[in-house]
């Protein structure tokens, strides 16, 4: 198959007519520039609602109380109950595969009340008891200062992590925060550290307005005894929460005296599954993306095929002398079916190294007209290109195979009279 | 080398068939140069097609050195035409992108020769029939002669049993044609069997054996004196 007069002979034949070959390499190039293209254009999509959901842990559900909808055990339904630490370690012990499991509470929350002082500047932010696990499963880059961390958890220590937010309101430009004290509901907390958290959505400037505090210290301080305002989930890699929550729920009815079918005690919000939900999204337009692709490349397929053809035909004779001459049918299937397949994979190379181009040239677009919303780095990946090349070398078969049938299918005798 | 026996062939043309060869019994032995002759239509081509493998026969039989010839598949036949026969036609039949050396070894390429080997052999065979320097031109930039000559190289490239020569001279001047048959009877003198076939008598005459075939069967066969090509060239 690579023998030099083989290739010799492919080249000779495909550049007799450069015109006809251009304008045939054409309808594949064609094809496969906008399955590159439509693949990348989805990508880029894809990559912009990623960034959405930011560096959270996205294996992560959080879990809250609801009132129990079941009588059980002597207790009666539409009873208030609030997870406590025996829940958060009863948990740990029997669900295996859990990442992080934290425990949070809140003070605060969306059109609160002001409850932090700081001297004269007043603000409503939202509190969180933390334990230092929180950081994995909602990132935040620290800005200066440190994260809380587990001594301040044992010392129940009266430390606060406030974002670049709280820091806007409640301190003048250019002053130092760390060492300070703000008042939290009357009580002193010294800052030691400033966050930013990274997002694109719409509530950016809301969640740098936010201040951790040492979990313990916050049931210390706000009197919450052992209780739990609720908690943030995350599962390992390998296993999906979305399977673990199940098991999460059964403890936790357990432990609360719970009735087992009682499915709205425990509210809770899956992040995992939605985005899953997203991803299945972006699965199904990358699937568009090929159909409409290939059927592209499909008509330019069915071009070559048809070219092919032709070939076959102005060459009937000269077929008909090299197979009086000896040569073996088969020999010549192949050369038609590998003319086929060279001018399929020349003409997609050109598509595909086209295509790169065009992404690269969106790229620069959007690198110097500043970002869209939901859109970043369109791109394909080597895999893709991998598959755009197999699909190539099928569709060169395809199209090559019939032309190839019918250049053996005319007897030589037939062919040799022809003029 | 060759043996003939009851050969029948008949075409269908629509609903009626055209009984083409009726009834040849034929034998040529090794080292002959025998000339089919005919007018058209007395079935001359068919028989010639049928020796070359290119056409299948409807009843007799046909054996080539020994090998009986019947009921081949297109690859085998092809082997078959690559390994014993070699083939001239009237109208040349060079693969016109190809240049003289490359027409020169396509047989041999078929039977799988080296690259080195093939070009050596190709440009041997073309020094023989005195084509050396035009090796690397096209069909295009040679004479009619020329090309006869290319073709009669590459039909003896393979070093077949048998060269099939359809109607050599039929495309030249009476020169040129004397210039062709004086390169067969060449070729002929150093062993090979040759079978021609023509309509032209003086053709016929510088061979050594004429075969006269008549509405498809055999009406003469005889041995002549061969006229020498070299005292008219």
């Amino acid at each position: 198959m690579f023998n030099k007069d083989r290739w010799k002979e492919i080249l000779e034949v495909l550049t007799s007519n450069w015109f006809r070959t251009i304008l045939t390499a054409f309808g594949v190039f064609w094809g496969i520039l906008i399955l590159i293209v439509l693949l990348a254009a989805g990508k880029g999509l894809e990559n912009g609602i990623r960034s959405n959901f930011g560096d959270i842990a996205t294996n992560t559900m959080f879990m809250w109380t609801q009132g129990t909808s079941m009588a059980y055990k002597g207790l009666p339904k539409g009873r208030r109950f609030t997870f406590k630490l025996g829940d958060v370690d009863a948990i740990r012990q029997k669900v295996p595969d859990l990442r992080f499991v934290s425990p949070r509470n809140q003070l605060g929350g969306f059109n609160g009340t002001n409850n932090v002082v700081r001297g004269i500047k007043t603000g409503a932010f939202n509190v969180y008891g933390d334990y230092p696990d929180i950081i994995n499963q909602d990132p935040m880059s620290i800005t200066s200062g440190r994260f809380i961390n587990q001594l301040d958890i044992d010392g129940k220590r009266k430390v606060a992590v406030i974002g670049e937010g709280v820091r806007a309101s409640l301190y003048d430009v250019g002053e130092e925060a760390i060492g300070t004290y703000i008042k939290i509901q009357g009580v002193n907390f010294m800052v030691v550290g400033t966050y930013r958290k990274n997002s694109n959505d719409g509530n950016a400037e809301e969640i740098q307005k936010e201040i951790f505090i040492p979990f313990t210290s916050f049931s210390q301080a706000f009197n919450q005894a052992d209780k739990v305002g609720w908690m943030a989930i995350t599962a390992n890699d390998d296993s999906s929460i979305t399977q673990l929550k199940e098991q999460i729920f059964t403890v936790v009815r357990e432990n609360q005296k719970i009735h087992p079918q009682d499915l709205r005690a425990v509210g809770h919000f899956d992040l995992f599954e939605e985005f899953n939900r997203v991803l299945g999204l972006f699965k199904a337009m990358r699937w568009i993306a090929y159909f409409v692709g290939v059927l592209v490349l499909l008509s330019g397929v069915i071009g070559v095929s048809n070219i092919m053809l032709i070939v076959v035909k102005e060459r009937t004779k000269e077929i008909g002398i090299r197979r009086a001459l000896g040569e073996n049918p088969w020999s010549i299937k192949l050369q038609i079916i590998m003319e086929s397949i060279f001018l399929t994979i020349i003409s997609g190379m050109a598509g595909i190294s086209f295509g790169a181009f065009v992404i690269y040239l969106i790229n620069y677009f959007l690198a110097s007209n500043g970002p869209i919303e939901m859109f970043i780095n369109p791109s394909v990946s080597l895999g893709v290109v991998l598959v755009a090349l197999i699909i190539l070398v099928v569709s060169g078969l395809l199209a090559g195979f019939i032309p190839a049938q019918s250049a053996i299918k005319i007897k030589p005798i037939e062919a040799l009279r022809m003029e | 080398m060759i043996e003939i026996k009851d050969l029948h062939k008949s075409y269908k043309m629509g609903s009626n068939s055209l009984h083409v060869l009726k009834g040849i019994n034929f034998s040529v032995e090794d080292g002959e140069l025998v000339a089919i002759m005919g007018s058209s239509g007395s079935g001359k081509s068919t028989l010639l097609n049928i020796l070359g493998m290119l056409d299948v026969l409807d009843e007799g039989s046909y054996t080539l050195d020994g090998v009986p010839i019947k009921d081949l598949n297109e690859t085998k036949a092809a082997q078959y035409r690559n390994k014993f026969l070699g083939f001239v036609f009237q109208s040349f039949n060079l693969i016109n992108y190809k240049s003289a050396m490359e027409n020169v070894a396509l047989p041999l390429y078929y039977q799988k020769v080296g690259r080195k080997e093939r070009q050596e052999k190709a440009l041997k065979y073309l020094e023989q029939v005195g084509l050396r320097e035009w090796a690397d031109h096209l069909p295009s930039e040679l004479s009619g002669g020329q090309k006869q000559r290319v073709a009669i190289a590459r039909a003896m490239a393979a070093e077949p049993k048998v060269l099939l020569a359809d109607e050599p001279t039929g495309a030249l001047d009476s020169t040129t044609s004397y210039e062709v048959m004086d390169l067969i009877q060449k070729i002929n003198d150093a062993g090979n069997t040759i079978l021609i076939v023509t309509h032209e008598p003086d053709i016929a005459d510088m061979c050594k054996r004429i075969v006269h075939l008549k509405d498809g069967v055999i009406v003469e066969d005889k041995k002549i004196t061969q006229v020498r090509a070299s005292q008219y060239v």
